[in-house]
């Protein structure tokens, strides 16, 4: 619809460098009016670095910026965004007391006599711009009271309100529910009709090929793609990602798992009975077997990673009884679900899982010390052996034990944070979310390792946002929805379709 | 599975590495151009007796700031640490109708029991450690003051060789701070404790996920630090030959947060550096020796000690992104 038209923003043969690295080499680019334009490529393919340009973070070392034909620098953000060129981040960077209407105006209220906020007349601008993103929600009231998908719209309709021309979205939708992705959509589409530029930054294909225009592929710091999005098959696309040929990836699936394991008969190496807690969980009954991998379906909010952190110990819950391997666990201590062998692989990697002061090996360690000292005193060759098998056997790439876990890749990281569970000898993982927000080529290698775990007698509760990756690789899967287990489908029955259903229908599926 | 995410560490701009190398041995660099100045510049500053002084003066800044290190490491600050000395002078006068031993050994217990009282509250009770220990900062002190009301000097043999005494031509004093920095190093670097002390610091959420026992860990970082404060003021008291619970110890609090934050152990937490809080408290030292020796008033050395800090804030500071 837009390749006509003259180019909104271009980027002509774009080259920045940093001590080392040759972060972007001649990158091109063409974004024209009311056109979405999806920007994808693994971590460190320059993706990151390349919106820092666009939006006035970095400046190139070489090429040029145009603004609708004209040759344009900027020096800041602001300079950037006084262009029309706004971005809105993964985190919201958004005053979280404040009301909605403030964060929207935020430094352009309304002034009424003797320079007061002209509180009247704010909300009346700021329900006008809510309005007209199709959004229905009360602007006066705090900020932090929403869910994290409409902060995400509040500040999306910040940016466009900036009078931008360009929109720029780093992952927006990490953080949001189905529901509220649909929203965002609508909202994007607004946009585009409205002749505004998106440039959309995601690792789900599902949303790419749902919204996306055309595509640009970066890999390795150049443009390894660039063209409409309808006519690449998702295979091509991920093989332009990986810089692999297109018959290399399987064709049967995007994820790596290999199907169903032989999951043993016999005990189930973790038992959650009837866990309850207030608004939280009612009644929830999850048994995994060795060697099995039990998915947790649901929206967000299910109660999902309530259930995963209950068991781990990290929540405390009213009523119902973990039993790890045939002990029952006290409950509220994640030390004792650890020593009786269940390990959390936290949803949020930064937050919850990573130290990042410490270094790979020290993090590595970190829940195994009791196992790995003597005394109190930990012994630095069993803790060298632990870590130097780990990494290897996870293929962690860090250029020694010793790095800090901070200057990781994030697939690097979340395999830091497996080794963390494995090293504790833990005979069930509980995995949160385990490839979320890494790339696409980590997310293969981590469901790869949750395959081979399961076969080597694991029992793994999975739990996963992304559908494909649920069916492909649980044996069985328990959806919940508001806390409460409204289904169970195993073998041919763990379809996408059936999932959704049970989530949709409630109590249905469970024969 | 050929080609996946290269690890790429983040480039390292060449002010970031500077400023990087700055907080790892800025301190040590310090410590060096100001011996090799004194050297150059400064009559009789080669002198054993000289050193000696510094050394005698150093050695409690250096005990307390390793406490304060371990403290700051889990993201806390006890600002408690120079009311707990004053605290421990004065149960030294008052048990030393026992013997020097029961003495010490009340001192060290009162030490332990505040240090157990600002762990628990910042632990159990949820307190900042900031309010928590500037609520024992006041109450200690005035404690202090209640038993010892003023300046009490006594004459137990055993305690004065305590703070008088050499070992091998090295003051007892500055042997016990020696070994203590070597007793700590150890518990940073190889135990279970001291990993798990810098996790909390690093990343509390992570460290409870991970089964460490978040509370016990700081609790037992509050008891060390009142410890070690309490090692120091028994160690002043022995020297003075005399306790001043309405003096010992004053201010102690910020030289040890000094040689601790000069030393590049970030306020932040989760990094212990034990040797280079040594080195920061040596560093402030020899500055203070070195501007009294050329005749500058104190005044300069207190602007010149705020020089150095904003240089070691700011080099920690500049190191993130």
């Amino acid at each position: 619809m837009d390749n006509g038209s003259a180019p909104v923003l271009e980027a002509r043969g774009i080259s920045k460098g940093f001590p080392g690295v040759l972060a972007l080499d001649g990158v091109s680019f063409r974004l024209g009016a009311g056109e979405v334009h999806a920007l994808v490529g693994e971590n460190g393919a320059g993706k990151s670095t390349f919106i820092k340009v666009l939006t006035g973070v970095h400046q190139p070392d070489r090429g040029e910026l145009r603004l609708r034909g004209e040759p344009v620098t900027f020096g800041t953000p602001l300079e950037a965004q006084r262009a029309g060129i706004s971005t809105v981040y993964q985190e919201v960077n958004l005053v979280p007391q404040m009301s909605v209407a403030h964060n929207l105006l935020l430094g352009r209220e309304p002034r009424g006599r003797l320079g007061v906020i002209d509180v009247t007349g704010l909300h009346a601008r700021a329900a006008d711009l809510v309005a007209g993103l199709g959004l229905r929600l009360d602007v006066r009231r705090p900020l932090r009271s929403l869910g994290m998908g409409a902060q995400q719209m509040v500040a999306l309709a910040r940016a466009v309100s900036i009078d931008a021309r360009v929109v720029v979205m780093d992952e927006p939708t990490s953080a949001l529910e189905p529901r509220e992705v649909d929203t965002l959509f609508g909202v994007i589409a607004r946009l585009r009709d409205a002749g505004i530029a998106v440039v959309y930054v995601s690792h789900r294909l599902e949303e790419l090929y749902r919204i996306c225009d055309r595509v640009t592929v970066l890999r390795d710091g150049r443009v390894a793609h660039t063209g409409p999005l309808d006519e690449l098959e998702r295979v091509k696309l991920i093989a332009l990602m990986l810089g692999r040929d297109a018959t290399d990836v399987r064709l049967r699936g995007q994820t790596e798992f290999s199907g169903d394991h032989t999951a043993k008969n016999g005990q189930p190496v973790v038992e959650a009975r009837a866990l309850s807690r207030r608004h939280q969980l009612h009644d929830v009954s999850v048994r995994v077997r060795p060697g099995e991998v039990v998915g947790l379906g649901g929206l967000l909010g299910a109660g999902r990673s309530e259930t995963a952190k209950a068991i781990a110990g990290a929540l405390p819950f009213d009523g119902g009884a973990v039993v790890v391997a045939g002990h029952a666990v006290r409950k509220g201590s994640p030390g004792a679900a650890i020593r009786a062998g269940a390990s959390l692989l936290p949803e949020d990697r930064k937050a919850e899982g990573i130290v990042p002061t410490m270094s790979v090996r020290d993090n590595i360690a970190l829940a195994a010390l009791p196992r790995l000292s003597r005394a109190g005193i930990v012994s630095e060759a069993r803790l060298d052996r632990v870590v130097t098998t780990l990494m290897k056997r996870l293929r962690i790439k860090a250029t020694s034990p010793h790095q800090m876990v901070s200057e990781l890749s994030g697939g690097n990281q979340q395999k830091v944070l497996l080794a963390r569970s494995l090293a504790t000898g833990a005979k069930v993982l509980l995995l949160d979310e385990p490839t979320r927000g890494i790339d696409v080529g980590a997310k293969a290698e981590v469901q790869a390792l949750i395959d081979e775990l399961a076969a080597e007698g694991l029992g793994v509760l999975l739990i996963s946002s992304d559908l494909e990756e649920l069916v492909e690789g649980s044996d069985r899967v328990v959806v919940l929805r508001d806390g409460v287990v409204v289904g169970e489908l195993s073998g041919a029955e763990v379809t996408e379709e059936a999932i959704m259903k049970a989530i949709a229908e409630g109590g249905g599926a469970d024969g | 599975m050929a080609e996946t995410a290269a690890t790429l560490p983040q480039p390292l701009g060449s002010r970031t590495r500077v400023l990087a190398w700055l907080q790892r041995y800025g301190v040590y660099a310090s410590v060096l151009a100001l011996l090799l100045f004194n050297v150059a510049f400064t009559p009789h500053f080669l002198e054993v007796a000289n050193f000696r002084t510094q050394l005698i003066q150093v050695a409690p800044v250096v005990i307390t700031a390793l406490g304060m290190a371990l403290v700051i490491g889990t993201e806390g600050i006890d600002l408690s640490v120079g009311s707990v000395m004053a605290l421990s002078s004065a149960m030294v006068v008052l048990y030393l109708g026992y013997g020097a031993p029961v003495a010490i050994a009340a001192a060290l217990v009162a030490g332990a029991l505040v240090g157990a009282g600002g762990g628990a509250l910042v632990a159990y009770a949820g307190v900042q450690p900031i309010v928590a220990t500037l609520a024992l900062l006041v109450g200690v002190r005035g404690l202090a003051n209640v038993l010892v009301p003023q300046l009490t000097e006594f004459r137990n043999p055993a305690l004065i060789t305590l703070g008088s005494r050499s070992v091998l031509g090295l003051p007892l004093v500055v042997v016990i701070a020696a070994a203590l920095t070597a007793v700590v190093a150890f518990v940073v670097k190889r135990t279970i404790f001291g990993r798990q002390l810098v996790a909390v610091g690093g990343n509390r959420a992570a460290a409870k996920l991970s089964g460490l026992p978040v509370r016990r860990i700081l609790v037992a970082v509050y008891v060390l630090s009142g410890l070690l404060a309490a090692v120091a003021g028994v160690l002043a008291t022995a020297r003075l030959q005399a306790s001043d619970p309405t003096s010992l110890g004053l201010l102690m609090e910020l030289s040890a947060i000094t040689a601790v934050v000069v030393g590049g152990t970030p306020l932040t937490g989760g990094r212990v550096r034990v040797l280079g809080t040594v080195m920061g408290a040596l560093l402030i030292q020899l500055l203070q020796a070195t501007l009294i020796k050329h005749n500058l008033p104190q005044s300069w050395t207190q602007m010149v000690q705020a020089v150095i800090i904003l240089a070691a804030v700011y080099a920690a500071r500049g190191r993130k992104k």
